[in-house]
């Protein structure tokens, strides 16, 4: 009797295990080719979505290089080209003497020399300036650090234009705050307002650069700096032998940025220099009417659009090729700094 | 005899020491020109050779901005309304390329470098020049394909669809601005490309193995972890909007002053301006920090 029910139960369950099994199987099989029907369509997702990307970057990379690409192309361009419905991108009269006309009109050599040694000084010195200031409220805790931090934060949402106004008349009657007579000295035309201004950190954006180096500062290890201290060095040998090495990727960054938004400043320059001096802001406002010998009926001719575009390819030049040896640290900036955490 | 100064106060003193420059600079060079501001907002400037001289006019110099001036109160509005419709599309626009830039492929450094390239050709001067230079084209009628790629052929390709007019005007608006968008972003795009990297990898393959799809890591991971840097951005965006030294108030503030109506109307017109600046940013920060996630 057991046996007989045993061997039922046994054959009931070879068989209930065979379906099982084969259930098993056919659910396996199934699932197979649904990861093969979905890979297949992973693969045609994975294509589309290199398509629409390709199409982005390069409709976007379109929009950003066509003015770039205009200029350059206008620059080789005879006069006849321009009028010339059918040239458009490729000059059919290649020339260069539109950068020959405007090498000479923008006195390019002496130019070019005297706008670099303005925001050479510039940018060195906030650099300097604001390192400094970053480093006093970044590594030391003393009464009123926050607050001062606060103040570099406060300048960049002030309009420079509410500052530069009454600071060009101080300028303008400088009277050193009190210590020279009255009417006091006249400081515009001269690099001294910029040299004023970038040494104490208060030039163009120079908030910016304090938050971000303060950041920087704030992120280095505080073992470095108290191993420095317990082999005896004082607070300014650390700071120069010790900090600064580790904080060179932020000083670059700083730099670059300084030097081009320097380079490319219209308003501190106009304002303070007031539209003189031998800088290149002021050899491309004016070289097409030197081009055209000082004839004021035909700037606005082909030929004065022609020269502006070259002058202005010319004015760029230098920082393009900056750009193009030192894209990387650009690029990576921010994330060497650290800005975001 | 002379007491040697404790390490805590001798770094203190060092504080000040380094913190120095910044502190004479705010006073002589940022604060002082700023309170003067305010009192050449209230007064007419007289220049002479011996300096300048005040005569105090009240609240006349605002009455004249903002009843008299033709073009001022239309720029500061325009300005206004621009920076709203801008500042939420560039954050936009730079989070979606941050997103396409952060993902591998191809060329991914070369498309870096090409969209960060406007921060070096932003150049005031260049802009202006560019404007004016766009006045002679049309004059002449010669070299307009943009224009008539942008404007003409997608005008009249809307009309054929029988939309309605005003529509068909806010996409035009819209597609006028995207040149302009794309080439405010340089910065904006670099602060969320590093803000997507600082993204710990192990939450995203966590919520891969729970089984969470593409689409909801995006908006239950990515998008409240860069919550944060949004509102950065914003900020960034908006004072870069409003700063800029080619905006057109800022140019309007600088150009009373010189040979227009005077220091005194010049300053007023900047006092009204940094006023509405500080409000707009008061009211992003207020609104945004609602909504913002802080993961500590």
């Amino acid at each position: 009797m057991e046996t007989n029910t045993d061997t039922g139960v046994k054959v009931r369950f070879v068989r209930t295990a065979g379906l099982q099994a084969a259930d098993i199987l056919d659910q396996i099989n199934r699932e197979k080719d649904r990861n093969r029907a979905s890979r297949f369509n992973k693969k045609i997702k994975g294509i589309s979505i290199s398509i629409i990307r390709a199409l982005f970057l390069i409709g976007v990379s379109y929009i950003i290089l066509m003015p770039l690409l205009e200029k350059l192309v206008t620059s080789f361009m005879t006069e006849a080209d321009i009028f010339d419905q059918t040239v458009r991108w490729i000059p059919r009269n290649f020339t260069l003497d539109n950068y020959r006309v405007t090498w000479k009109a923008m006195n390019y050599p002496v130019s070019f020399f005297n706008t670099l040694l303005l925001t050479l000084t510039v940018s060195i010195l906030q650099l300097i300036s604001c390192t400094a200031v970053a480093y006093g409220i970044g590594r030391f805790k003393f009464p009123g650090n926050k607050f001062i931090f606060s103040l570099a934060v406060f300048t960049l949402v002030v309009p420079p234009t509410m500052i530069t106004v009454p600071l060009s008349l101080n300028f303008k009657y400088f009277t050193f705050f009190g210590l020279l007579p009255e009417p006091g000295i006249s400081l515009l035309n001269s690099y001294w307002p910029f040299i004023l201004i970038s040494a104490t950190a208060v030039g163009l954006r120079n908030g910016l650069f304090i938050y971000v180096m303060r950041q920087f500062f704030k992120g280095m290890p505080r073992d470095l700096e108290e191993a420095a201290y317990v082999d005896g060095a004082g607070v300014f040998k650390t700071f120069y032998r010790i900090m600064l090495p580790g904080a060179i990727p932020g000083l670059v960054v700083i730099f670059l940025f300084s030097f081009v938004w320097q380079w490319n400043d219209y308003f501190y320059n106009t304002i303070f220099l007031s539209g003189q001096g031998n800088f290149l802001l002021q050899a491309l406002q004016g070289a097409a009417l030197k081009a055209l010998d000082g004839d004021h009926n035909k700037l606005k001719s082909q030929y004065a659009s022609i020269i502006r575009h070259t002058g202005m390819i010319l004015y760029i030049a230098p920082l393009l090729v900056l750009y193009a040896f030192m894209q990387r640290y650009f690029i990576e900036s921010i994330q060497r700094t650290g800005i975001v955490g | 005899m002379k007491k040697r100064l404790s390490f805590k106060q001798r770094r203190i003193l060092a504080g000040y020491l380094f913190s120095l420059p910044f502190l004479l600079g705010f006073t002589l060079f940022f604060f002082y020109p700023f309170i003067q501001a305010f009192i050449f907002s209230f007064n007419e400037l007289v220049i002479s050779r011996e300096g300048f001289v005040l005569n105090f006019k009240g609240f006349d110099n605002y009455g004249y901005i903002l009843n008299v001036h033709p073009d001022f109160l239309r720029i500061f509005v325009e300005t206004i309304l621009d920076t709203i419709t801008n500042v939420p599309l560039v954050l936009a626009f730079s989070f979606f390329a941050a997103l396409v830039l952060n993902q591998r492929f191809k060329g991914r450094f070369l498309a870096r470098t090409i969209f960060f390239l406007p921060v070096i050709l932003s150049a005031g001067i260049i802009i202006q020049m560019d404007i004016d230079d766009m006045v002679t084209q049309l004059l002449h009628g010669a070299r307009n394909a943009e224009l008539i790629f942008t404007g003409v052929g997608l005008r009249n390709l809307l009309m054929n669809t029988k939309l309605p007019e005003g529509f068909i005007e806010f996409i035009l608006g819209a597609v006028d601005r995207i040149p302009d968008i794309i080439r405010a972003s340089g910065i904006q795009i670099l602060i969320f490309l590093a803000g997507l990297q600082s993204i710990p990898p192990s939450i995203y393959e966590a919520a891969d193995v729970e089984g969470a799809t593409g689409w909801e890591s995006f908006w239950l991971i990515t998008f409240p972890m860069m919550s944060p840097i949004i509102l950065t951005n914003a900020v960034y965006t908006i004072i870069d909007t409003f700063l800029t030294t080619t905006n057109e108030v800022v140019m309007l503030v600088r150009d009373e002053a010189i040979m227009g109506a005077g220091y005194g109307v010049s300053m007023a017109m900047a006092v009204l301006y940094f006023v509405m600046i500080l409000i707009i940013l008061g009211i992003t920060i207020k609104v945004s920090s609602r909504w913002v996630f802080y993961q500590e």
